[in-house]
C-alpha cells in the first residue's frame, strides 16, 4: 500500500485553515448516535476526549490507571512552547515552526509542523481559560522562560509542574463532560487488541484491570492516545505502566508503525545507583539555563572523586571542564537534548564520569546562586561582597525557580544540590517514533487515529524540550476534533456497532489465549526478569551509540529473549482478578517485538540524525552526519508477523519552506 | 441556596460547632469573672451577683443561648463523631497519629463527654439549687444601737434586694414569712414585702469544705478544668479556621490567643475550689 | 540491610483480610521503599506465590498512584513526599515495617494494598472545573492580568495531586484538603469566580455523599500531605461555602 500523507494543497502558511473551512461538519443531531472510542487519557487522549464529547460525540474513555488524572503527561516538568512572542523577543509562527524542523533534524513532516505551531498560541488561550495555574510575573501577566535548543524565551510553565497543571487542565474538561455523562470513563482498563470490520476500526477489546474480565467495546473510531514506548528500554523517566501495548496492537492489526529508532535520551536525569533501580528520574531541562555543566579536565581528578577522596567543590575552577560551553559557544548549556546528551557519555566513555559508576556528570548552581545573589543584593541596595549574604539571596531564587526540583533530587540522591553540584546522566525520555499517521492523524486503518506520543509526526528524530507538552494537547484540542469530524460525517447512518460479529470474536479469542498461554506456563522467572534483560540489549546495542553490528547481534538477542520469555515466563495469580504481573506480563510481550523492529530501523538508517546516532556516521569532531541524500523519508514499517521481517515503506520528506542545513549549535 | 445546606452539610455542622463553641468561651469568661468574687468579693457581693444573673432579662436570654450552645455543641459533636467513626470501618493496625497531630485534637470527643458530664453534676449542685430548692438566704450581722442607751447589740438580719434589711426576729417571730423560697410576704397576706438572696456563697463554701467529701469535690473540679484546658487549646483556633478565618497574617496572634485563652481561663476557675478548701 | 515486614493481605474487596509477616534481606538503602517491595515480590513471584498488590506508577512522586500506610504514617515517616519517593535510608537493619492501606470507607480495598478512590474523580465530576468549551476560541491568555499573588496560591493549591494521603491520615478520613484544594484553585482565579458559588455547594454536596468524614481541624492532612497543601485551603472553602449558602 502506498502511503498517502493527505496533506492539503497550498501555501503552508494557509494549508490549515484552508483545509478547516472545506472539511465535512456533522450536524449536531447526529453526533449523538456516534461513539467514538479514546484509549489513553493523558494531554493528546484527555483533551481529545473532552473536545470530542464537548461537539457532541458519545465518548469511552480508557486509561490503565485508576483515574485519568495520573496520565503520565503530568510528569512534565519544564513547560510548554507557544508562538505568542509576549517577550517581543523576535518569537513569531514561523521561528517556532523552523526551530522545531530544525531540532528534529530534519526529519519531520513541515505541514504538520507548521500546523502545530499556529495552534500553539490557542493552547495557552485555553489553557489560561481552563483555570490553569500558569506562572506571572508581578504585572499580573504570564512569564516565559527558554529552553534547550531555541534563542527565543517562548516557554510557559507552572514551576517545574507545568505538564501536571495542563494535564489536570485536560482532566478538568473531561470531568465537565463526565458529569454530563458525555464521556463514559472507563479506568483501570487496559486496551488488549483493536477490532477491524470491512478495513475499519471498529472497536477494541479491554481487560478490566479490577476484575479480569475481557470486554469488547465499539464504537465508529478509535483514538489510540497511549504514549511512547520508552520503558522497552525498562530504565527510563516514563512511568513504570507506561507501554505500547495499544499502539502495537494497531500495528499488528495493519497500522504502520514509523521511526522507531528515533528515541530521545534525555541529558539531565538522576544517574543509576544499582541494579536494584525501577526507574529514572529527570530533573527539568529548564535546570540547564542556570546549570553550567561539567566534569573534571584532569583523569586524575575524575578518579578521585569516584573513589570518594575529593569532593566537586574542591575542584579549582581552572581544572574544571564546562565541555559544552566549550564546544559549543554559541548554545553553550542550552544545546538541543539529543547533542548534550552524547557530549556527556563522550566524557564519560573517555573516564572523566564522575559517581561510582563513571557515568555522571556535574550540573552546578554555585555561578547561578552567585549571579542572582549580587543582582538581588543590588536591587536591594546591600553589600553585593559580603558572601554569606550574597549566596542565601541567590539561593532564594534558584529556590523559587527550581525548588521542587532540588528537593527531589535531595530525596533521591542524600545530597543537598545547593551547596553540591547535582549529578545527572542521559536516560531515555521520549520516543520520537510511533505509529504512522497522515495529516488527518489516521493510521493506515481507516477510522484509527493515534495522538501525541505514541504517533510519529512531528519531532522528527529529536524532539525540542516544551513542544511534548505542545503537541499533545494540539492533537487533541484542535486537530483531531476537526480532521476526525470529517471522517465520521460519512458514518452518521450507519448506527450502533454491534459487538457480537465475528470480528469481535475474533479478537476477543486472540486475547484470551494470550493470557491463557502467560497463565498455564510453567516458567520459572518473573516478568521483570525478562524486561531487565530486554533493557540491557536495548541501552547497550541500541543507545544513544548505535553501530551495525551491535544493532545486528541487539536483534538477535532480543529474538532469542522473546523465545525464552514465551517458554520461561511466570506468572503466579488468577487471570479472572486483579493481578500486576499478568499486566506486565502482556505489555513486556509487546516490548520484545517492538524491541527487534527498533534495531532493524536502527540498522536500516545509515546515517546519524537527531536521537539516533551511527558510530559509523559521524564527523571528525565527532558530530552527527545526517545524509539528506538517502535518507530524508520516514520509515514506516509494515506489521508481517515477525518483527524482523517488517517491510519498509518511505515517506519521502519535502521541505518547501525550510533550507535544510547541517544543524550547528557551534 | 437549593444545594446548601447549613444544617445537614459536612460544612454547616462545622460552622455551627465553632459559633457555638466560641459563644461559649464568652459565656466562660462571664461566668469566671462573677465567680472571682468568691475569691475577691464578700458573699453578699457575691450572691448578689448570683442574683442578677438569675433575674435580669437581658442575662436570661444569654442563659437561654449558652443552654442551647451546650446542647447543640454536645449534640452536634456526637453526631459528628459517630459520622467520622463511620467514615473509617476499618481501622489501622498501626497508626502513629502522634506524629501529626497534637493529642487533644484528637480526642476532643473524649473531652468534650468529660466536660459534658462536669456540667452535669456542677448544675445539679448549683444551678439546680439555685433554682428549685429550698436554699438559706443570705444573712448578715449587724450591730444595732439599742436605743436610748450607748450599747449595740448584733443583729442577724436578711438581706434584701432593694437594698433594706429584714431582721430574721422578724422571720421567726411571725412578722414576715418567706416564701418560693426568697420571697418575704407579710405573714398571712399577699403583699410581697421584699426579696431576699439566695445564700449561693455558702452552698459553695459548704461544698467544697464538705467534710467527708470536700477533698474529692475539689480535685473533681481541678480535673474537670484540666479538661477544659485541652479542649479550649484545640477549639479555640480551631473555631476560627472553622469559620474560615485562617490568615498566615494572623494565625499566630489566634493560636497565642487561643493558647493564652486555654490555659489562663481554666487555671482561674481551678483556683476558687483549691482556695475554698484550702484556705478560706 | 534485613527487614520484617508486616503487609495487609487481601485477596479482594469481599476478603476479610489480615496482616501477614515476611522477612526480607539484602535491601540497600538508596533503594526506593517500592524498589524494596519489588524485590520481595519478584521472590513471592518465583515462589509461585500471589505477589503483594500495590499501586503505583510515576515513581517519581507526581502521579498520585502511591499510596500506603508505612509504620503507621501515610507515605511512611519522610516529609514532602510519596511512597515512591522514599528511600530505605530512612529505615534501619532490623526494623519491622507495617505496611498497610489507606483506609476509609470511601477507599474501598481492592486487593492488598491497592485501594478504590474514585470517590475523588466523582467529587470533582461535581464541579471541579471551569465551564469553557474547549474551542481555542478564548479570549488572549494575557487579557485578564491576575495578581502574581494569587496566581501563585493558585498554583500551590493546583499542586494536589490527589493521592489521598489526607483522608488516610484523618482520624475522620474527611477529604476536605482534597476538595479545598481545587475549589482554593478557582476560587483564586477570575476565570473560576464566575461559578464559584455553584462549585463550592456541588463538590461539597458530593463530597458529602461519598461518606467522607467531617473535619476537625486536627491538621494531620497538612502535615502528612506530600504536596504540602496548606490548611489555609479548608478555611477558604468554609468561607466560600458560607458565602454560597447565604446567597
Amino acid at each position: 500500500m502506498a502511503l498517502d500523507n493527505k496533506i492539503p494543497q497550498g501555501p503552508i502558511a494557509s494549508k490549515w485553515t484552508d483545509y478547516k473551512n472545506h472539511i465535512n461538519l456533522i450536524n449536531p443531531a447526529n453526533k449523538r448516535n456516534i461513539d467514538v472510542i479514546i484509549v489513553g487519557t493523558g494531554l493528546a487522549g484527555g483533551s481529545a476526549a473532552a473536545t470530542l464529547a464537548e461537539l457532541g460525540y458519545n465518548v469511552k474513555a480508557f486509561c490503565y490507571q485508576d483515574s485519568p488524572r495520573r496520565a503520565h503527561s503530568i510528569a512534565a516538568q519544564g513547560g510548554i512552547n507557544a508562538a505568542k512572542n509576549y517577550q517581543g523577543d523576535g518569537d513569531s509562527v514561523y521561528r517556532l515552526f523552523y526551530e522545531t524542523v530544525k531540532g528534529g533534524d530534519y526529519r519531520a513532516r513541515e505541514a504538520n509542523v507548521h500546523r502545530l505551531a499556529e495552534v500553539s498560541v490557542n493552547i495557552i488561550d485555553q489553557c489560561v481559560a481552563q483555570g490553569v495555574p500558569l506562572a506571572r510575573e508581578y504585572g499580573g501577566l504570564l512569564d516565559n522562560r527558554s529552553f534547550g535548543g531555541t534563542q527565543v524565551s517562548r516557554t510557559f510553565y507552572a514551576k517545574g509542574q507545568t505538564g501536571q497543571q495542563l494535564l489536570l487542565g485536560a482532566y478538568s474538561a473531561m470531568n465537565r463532560q463526565i458529569g454530563r455523562g458525555k464521556i463514559k470513563m472507563y479506568n483501570r482498563h487496559e486496551m488488549l487488541d483493536v477490532v477491524i470490520v470491512d478495513g475499519k476500526a471498529r472497536g477494541i477489546i479491554a481487560r478490566n484491570l479490577v476484575t479480569g474480565e475481557i470486554e469488547r467495546h465499539s464504537a465508529h473510531a478509535v483514538v489510540i492516545a497511549t504514549g511512547g514506548y520508552g520503558n522497552v528500554f525498562f530504565l527510563s523517566t516514563n512511568a513504570m505502566g507506561s507501554n505500547v501495548t495499544a499502539a502495537w496492537k494497531a500495528h499488528k492489526r495493519g497500522a504502520y508503525f514509523a521511526n522507531p529508532c528515533y528515541t530521545q535520551i534525555h541529558p539531565t536525569c538522576i544517574p543509576v545507583t544499582g541494579d536494584h533501580q525501577s526507574k529514572l528520574t529527570l530533573m527539568s531541562e529548564s535546570l540547564r539555563n542556570d546549570g553550567r555543566i561539567w566534569v573534571p579536565k584532569k583523569l586524575e581528578d575524575a578518579q578521585a572523586i569516584r573513589e570518594g577522596k575529593l569532593k566537586p567543590t574542591q575542584i579549582a575552577e581552572a581544572d574544571r571542564d564546562y565541555y559544552l560551553e566549550r564546544r559549543y559557544p554559541s548554545f553553550g548549556n542550552l544545546v538541543p537534548r539529543d547533542v548534550a546528551s552524547r557530549a556527556a557519555k563522550e566524557r564519560c566513555d573517555a573516564g572523566f564520569g564522575v559517581n561510582a559508576t563513571g557515568e555522571a556528570v556535574y550540573l552546578d548552581f554555585a555561578s547561578a546562586i552567585d549571579r542572582y545573589g549580587k543582582e538581588q543584593a543590588r536591587i536591594h541596595h546591600l553589600d553585593e561582597n559580603d558572601a554569606k549574604l550574597v549566596y542565601d539571596l541567590g539561593k532564594k531564587v534558584v529556590e523559587n525557580k527550581y525548588g521542587n526540583l532540588f528537593q527531589m533530587y535531595y530525596k533521591i540522591v542524600d545530597e543537598d544540590p545547593y551547596t553540591t553540584p547535582m549529578m545527572i546522566y542521559p536516560a531515555v525520555h521520549y520516543t520520537m517514533g510511533g505509529v504512522w499517521v497522515d495529516y488527518n492523524l489516521m493510521t493506515t486503518i481507516e477510522g484509527c487515529y493515534c495522538l501525541g506520543e505514541a504517533n510519529f509526526s512531528d519531532h522528527g528524530a529529536n524532539r525540542l524540550g516544551a513542544s511534548a507538552l505542545m503537541q499533545g494537547l494540539a492533537d487533541g484540542y484542535f486537530v483531531l476534533p476537526y480532521t476526525i469530524g470529517d471522517y465520521l460525517s460519512k458514518d452518521i447512518r450507519t448506527g450502533k456497532i454491534s459487538t457480537d460479529t465475528p470480528e469481535f470474536e475474533e479478537a476477543e479469542n486472540n486475547v484470551r489465549s494470550m493470557i491463557d498461554h502467560l497463565m498455564n506456563n510453567k516458567g520459572e522467572h518473573s516478568v521483570d526478569y525478562f524486561h531487565k534483560k530486554l533493557g540491557k540489549i536495548m541501552w547497550n546495542k541500541v543507545g544513544m551509540a548505535r553501530n551495525a553490528q551491535g544493532l545486528t547481534e541487539a536483534m538477535d538477542e532480543i529474538a532469542a529473549l522473546r523465545e525464552d520469555f514465551y517458554k520461561n515466563v511466570k506468572v503466579s495469580g488468577k487471570a479472572e482478578s486483579f493481578n500486576q504481573e499478568l499486566e506486565k506480563a502482556l505489555r513486556v510481550a509487546d516490548f520484545l517485538e517492538l524491541g527487534e523492529l527498533f534495531a532493524k530501523d536502527a540498522l536500516h538508517r545509515e546515517e546519524s540524525c537527531g536521537g539516533h546516532f551511527r558510530e559509523e556516521h559521524q564527523t571528525e569532531e565527532g558530530e552527527a552526519k545526517r545524509d539528506d541524500e538517502n535518507f530524508s523519508y520516514v520509515a514506516a514499517w509494515e506489521y508481517k508477523g515477525n518483527p524482523r521481517e517488517a517491510v519498509l515503506h518511505k515517506e519521502s520528506l519535502v521541505y518547501e519552506n525550510i533550507k535544510m542545513v547541517t544543524r550547528s549549535y557551534k | 441556596m437549593a444545594k446548601s445546606a447549613l444544617l445537614k452539610s459536612s460544612l454547616g455542622k462545622k460552622y455551627w460547632m465553632a459559633l457555638t463553641g466560641l459563644f461559649l468561651c464568652l459565656f466562660l469568661v462571664g461566668h469566671l469573672a462573677g465567680n472571682l468574687q468568691l475569691i475577691f468579693g464578700t458573699d453578699l457581693q457575691f450572691n448578689q451577683y448570683a442574683y442578677f444573673m438569675t433575674s435580669n432579662p437581658a442575662v436570661k436570654i444569654l442563659s437561654y443561648l449558652t443552654y442551647f450552645s451546650i446542647l447543640f455543641h454536645a449534640v452536634d459533636g456526637i453526631m459528628l463523631t459517630i459520622q467520622n467513626k463511620k467514615a473509617r470501618p476499618v481501622g489501622y493496625v498501626k497508626n502513629n497519629a502522634a506524629a501529626n497531630s497534637t493529642w487533644q485534637s484528637r480526642n476532643m470527643a473524649v473531652l468534650g463527654t468529660l466536660l459534658l458530664v462536669f456540667i452535669a453534676t456542677h448544675m445539679v449542685n448549683f444551678w439546680a439549687k439555685m433554682h428549685f430548692s429550698e436554699m438559706p438566704l443570705q444573712q448578715q450581722t449587724v450591730s444595732q444601737p439599742i436605743p436610748m442607751t450607748n450599747e449595740k447589740i448584733d443583729v442577724v438580719v436578711y438581706n434584701t434586694t432593694t437594698g433594706s434589711f429584714i431582721a430574721q426576729q422578724q422571720v421567726e417571730g411571725g412578722e414576715f414569712e418567706v416564701r418560693n423560697n426568697k420571697e418575704f410576704y407579710i405573714k398571712g397576706s399577699d403583699i410581697k414585702f421584699a426579696e431576699g438572696y439566695k445564700d449561693l456563697y455558702k452552698i459553695t463554701v459548704d461544698f467544697f469544705k464538705d467534710p467527708s467529701y470536700g477533698l474529692v469535690f475539689t480535685l473533681f473540679y481541678v480535673f474537670s478544668m484540666a479538661v477544659l484546658a485541652f479542649h479550649l487549646l484545640h477549639g479555640f483556633a480551631s473555631a476560627f479556621q472553622s469559620l474560615g478565618a485562617n490568615n498566615p497574617k494572623y494565625n499566630g496572634l489566634i493560636k497565642g490567643l487561643g493558647k493564652l485563652f486555654a490555659i489562663i481561663v481554666p487555671l482561674l476557675f481551678a483556683i476558687i475550689p483549691i482556695y475554698i478548701h484550702f484556705i478560706k | 540491610m534485613n527487614l520484617t515486614l508486616k503487609i495487609w493481605r487481601q485477596k479482594n474487596a469481599k476478603d476479610k483480610g489480615q496482616m501477614v509477616d515476611y522477612k526480607i534481606g539484602g535491601i540497600e538503602p538508596d533503594m526506593s521503599f517500592l524498589e524494596m517491595l519489588d524485590v520481595l515480590n519478584n521472590e513471592l513471584v518465583e515462589k509461585g506465590d500471589d505477589p503483594v498488590a500495590f499501586d503505583h506508577d510515576c515513581r517519581e512522586g507526581i502521579c498520585g498512584m502511591c499510596s500506603l500506610f508505612i509504620n503507621g504514617e501515610a507515605h511512611g515517616p519522610d516529609r514532602g513526599i510519596t511512597t515512591c519517593q522514599l528511600h530505605m535510608r530512612k529505615f534501619k537493619d532490623g526494623d519491622t515495617i507495617y505496611i498497610e492501606p489507606f483506609r476509609a470507607k470511601a477507599f474501598p480495598v481492592i486487593k492488598d494494598l491497592v485501594v478504590d478512590r474514585s470517590s475523588f474523580d466523582r467529587i470533582q465530576h461535581a464541579g471541579g472545573f471551569i465551564s469553557v468549551n474547549t474551542s481555542g476560541n478564548t479570549q488572549d491568555a494575557n487579557n485578564i492580568p491576575i495578581k502574581k499573588h494569587d496566581a501563585d496560591r493558585a498554583f500551590d493549591a493546583a499542586t494536589c495531586i490527589g493521592c489521598g494521603a489526607c483522608v488516610a491520615s484523618c482520624k475522620n478520613s474527611s477529604a476536605m484538603l482534597f476538595v479545598s484544594a481545587k475549589v482554593s484553585q478557582f476560587a483564586l482565579l477570575p476565570q473560576g469566580r464566575v461559578e464559584a458559588t455553584e462549585r463550592v455547594l456541588n463538590m461539597v454536596e458530593a463530597m458529602d455523599q461519598e461518606g467522607f468524614g467531617n473535619c476537625t481541624n486536627t491538621g494531620a492532612c497538612e502535615v502528612e500531605c506530600p504536596k504540602g497543601i496548606s490548611l489555609e485551603n479548608i478555611a477558604r472553602m468554609n468561607r466560600e461555602y458560607l458565602a454560597a449558602s447565604i446567597k
